[in-house]
């Protein structure tokens, strides 16, 4: 019984010194992004790293989950003879929700987990400490770059997400299943706000990228410079920003959408 | 890797993020959505009833949006919903012109179609649209079809 | 070999220094002094605290107590950028190499001109491969970390370190992992560099026979203290008996071979009770 309170107290001190410790990164962060945007092809090698090299799983993810709306929403829809609204299904899922959860989700375990073994690594064999000696200042020239290369690329492939998925809806209900075309398109026109859904959906994934960036960033600075621990520090990334990024999109919809 | 491939790259991915966000704000979010574009006027309407009537819905006539309802507010002294919609310029109603309350589909959403009238003067800025004609909400129908029936079966005993 | 006359200012003064790791003290009582011109060599068994010194010259680490002055600024509440303008002045090799894994063998020589100078690319192309021309990798410039081999790193890390011709030099065992040939010529080098440049340097190493040859001064480091220190000629002569096992590499004597511990004996009984 003490054995468990110690344990929970020891966790909760571990979590608040961790958080702690996390903001302040993230300010120290902030103040030595000016070379992220001065030397900007510096984020253009991270942008590469995080969002090109995350497009094809982006692209095939999204192509599917939109072809199961397609299909799920039929089988659904078509009980209620409402068939017409496939198009309205399909676009508010993926605008709302998972255009940008899953796409965070996806940037998480492929561009988030490799920014923290990078940096993970670079700490292990004192390449940062090295950089440091050389009067170059490691989060100006490693970390800040990763997280704005990060925080930029979210929303673009959550955009890229979404489209693909609204296509791969459409091949599904239109080319296979036979819904009118014009229906199609135009219950989606009509249901589909720019404000509420297209602007709400962009603010979600940037948001989840800053999340995922830093925690992303943060694991790989803060980790044990060890094997053991950068191994460590990525599983961290992982599954702390998934349950970010759920817990965020929680947040994010009762604000948006409840209570107006 | 090579700066200029990098760069060429990275290029083509954020003009494939731009094209996306523009293919979602065009295409599936339609804002350029006729009817809404360029200039428009305010006309306001009072109902009864307007059932499950939202802001930004369409406004129709004869089937083709030609507006989009803007505030939907509850009249205290009337015990009415007043609606204001704004419709385009480009389309001048009659004054004698009705507007109703109408659903697209059996479960479909709910929008204002407007009936243009015969009057030689048209509507204005800010006019009200004098006739008008409530939403048919289901329940009242049921309700109004069973006591019919009802009726029906008493008088003919 | 003798101490350069024109060396006067010491480049670093450390004054009865204690430092160490969390609530772990690796250092105690430190005093030790470079001067321009210099070369001085820091030996002392592994896990001595000779990486630590090191750090606590470059400003990594702070001192729990006394005095450290590097080109003649207190350490002790310097700001960040009075630090990285210091450290501009520097160069150190690591003892791992730290060569930046993403970077080809010329980019890392290069990585210090292009952050902290605005010279054109030509100059650059230039002074990198004289700078590996000196440690012999001139033809590896295009190779990539991963290809190189640990001797070869060292090399192209020591060629990195004086890129940007420091006042202060700092190695952390330069010859480990080095033939007999490269030893010599680094070496060589090492010395040759110091010179030239009108800097000091501090040698971390456990190559005695190499070092004893071209250093001006030595310090020897045991269990956090400075035990021994003087002249090659002196330190070879001492009479002590830690300096003389340690120089002739004997494996008895007042030097422990051991990281601090309860007696063996005792361990293994504990375990023995512990364990039914
Ligand atoms: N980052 C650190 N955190 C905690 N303790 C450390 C750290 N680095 C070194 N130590 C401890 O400090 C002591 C001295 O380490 P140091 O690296 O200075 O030894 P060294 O003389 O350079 O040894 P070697 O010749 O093996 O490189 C060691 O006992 C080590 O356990
Ligand atoms: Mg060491």
């Amino acid at each position: 019984m003490i054995q468990l309170l110690r344990t929970l107290g020891h966790l909760t001190v571990d979590g608040v010194w961790q958080v702690g410790f996390a903001t302040r990164f993230l300010f120290a962060m902030l103040r030595h992004s000016g070379p992220s945007f001065a030397r900007f092809s510096l984020t253009i090698r991270e942008l590469y790293f995080s969002g090109v090299l995350s497009l094809v799983i982006i692209v095939v993810s999204g192509a599917f989950v939109g072809m199961v709306l397609g299909l799920q929403g039929y089988d659904t829809l078509q009980r209620f003879g409402s068939e017409s609204a496939l198009g309205s299904i399909v676009a508010l899922s993926l605008l709302r929700e998972l255009g940008p959860v899953v796409a965070a989700l996806l940037f998480a375990s492929r561009a988030g987990s490799a920014v923290t073994a990078e940096i993970g690594l670079m700490k292990a064999t004192e390449q940062l400490t090295a950089m440091d000696m050389m009067a170059v200042n490691p989060i100006a020239r490693v970390v800040a770059p990763r997280f704005w290369g990060g925080v930029l690329s979210m929303p673009l492939l959550a955009a890229i997400f979404s489209t693909v998925g609204v296509i791969g809806g459409w091949f599904i209900g239109v080319v296979v299943i036979g819904v009118d075309n014009g229906t199609f398109w135009s219950q989606m026109a009509n249901s589909v706000d720019f404000r509420e859904d297209v602007v709400n959906g962009v603010v979600k994934s940037f948001v989840f990228g800053w999340a995922v960036s830093l925690i992303a960033v943060f694991q790989g600075y803060d980790c044990t410079p060890t094997a053991e621990g950068v191994s460590r520090a990525i599983t961290k990334t992982v599954v702390y920003s998934s349950l970010m990024v759920l817990a965020l999109d929680f947040i994010l919809t009762s604000f948006m959408y409840i209570g107006k | 890797m090579n700066r200029a491939i990098l760069d060429l790259w990275v290029g083509a991915f954020v003009a494939l993020g731009f094209a996306a966000l523009m293919f979602l704000a065009m295409q599936v979010a339609n804002v350029s959505e006729e009817g809404t574009r360029g200039e428009t006027i305010t006309l306001r309407a009072r109902f009864e009833d307007i059932g499950g009537l939202k802001v930004k819905a369409p406004v129709k006539s004869a089937g083709v949006v030609v507006g989009r309802v803007a505030a939907i507010r509850f009249d205290p002294q009337t015990y009415q919903a007043e609606v204001e919609m704004k419709v385009s310029a480009a389309y001048p109603f009659p004054k004698d012109t009705i507007a109703s309350i109408l659903t697209s589909g059996l479960l479909g959403e709910q929008y204002v179609g407007l009936a243009a009238g015969a009057d030689s003067e048209m509507l204005k800025d800010g006019d009200r649209i004098e006739m008008t004609q409530s939403a048919l909400v289901l329940e009242k129908l049921i309700g109004q079809f069973l006591f019919n029936k009802a009726a029906e079966g008493g008088s003919n005993k | 070999m003798t101490t350069n006359p024109h060396s006067a200012d010491p480049v670093v003064e450390l004054r009865g220094v204690d430092a160490g790791y969390g609530d772990r003290l690796i250092l105690s009582g430190i005093d030790f002094s470079v001067r321009r011109g210099q070369l001085v060599a820091v030996m002392g068994g592994s896990g001595s605290g000779k990486t630590t010194l090191l750090r606590l010259v470059s400003g990594q680490l702070r001192a729990r107590k006394g005095s450290v002055r590097v080109f003649g600024e207190s350490l002790e509440k310097i700001s960040e950028k009075e630090l990285y303008a210091l450290r501009r002045r520097m160069g150190m090799l690591f003892q791992f190499g730290a060569l930046f894994t993403d970077l080809s063998v010329f980019d890392n020589v290069a990585f210090p001109l292009r952050e902290h100078t605005d010279l054109p690319e030509s100059m650059i192309r230039d002074l990198v491969l004289l700078k590996l021309n000196a440690v012999g990798l001139r033809g590896a410039a295009t190779l990539m970390p991963s290809e190189l081999s640990g001797g070869m790193a060292r090399r192209v890390a020591l060629a990195r370190s004086v890129a940007l011709d420091p006042e202060l030099i700092m190695y952390d065992e330069p010859f480990a992992g080095l033939d007999p040939i490269s030893l010599g010529v680094i070496g060589q080098a090492i010395r040759k560099l110091n010179d030239a440049l009108g800097a000091a340097s501090i040698l971390v190493t456990h190559d005695v026979v190499e070092s004893l040859s071209i250093v001006d001064y030595v310090y020897l480091v045991s269990q956090g203290k400075i035990i021994a220190q003087g002249t090659p000629d002196e330190i070879r002569n001492s009479p002590d008996p830690f300096v003389h096992q340690f120089i002739y590499a004997e494996a008895d004597g007042p030097v422990p071979f051991h990281y601090p511990a309860p007696p063996l004996e005792e361990s293994l009984l504990l375990e023995a009770e512990v364990a039914p």
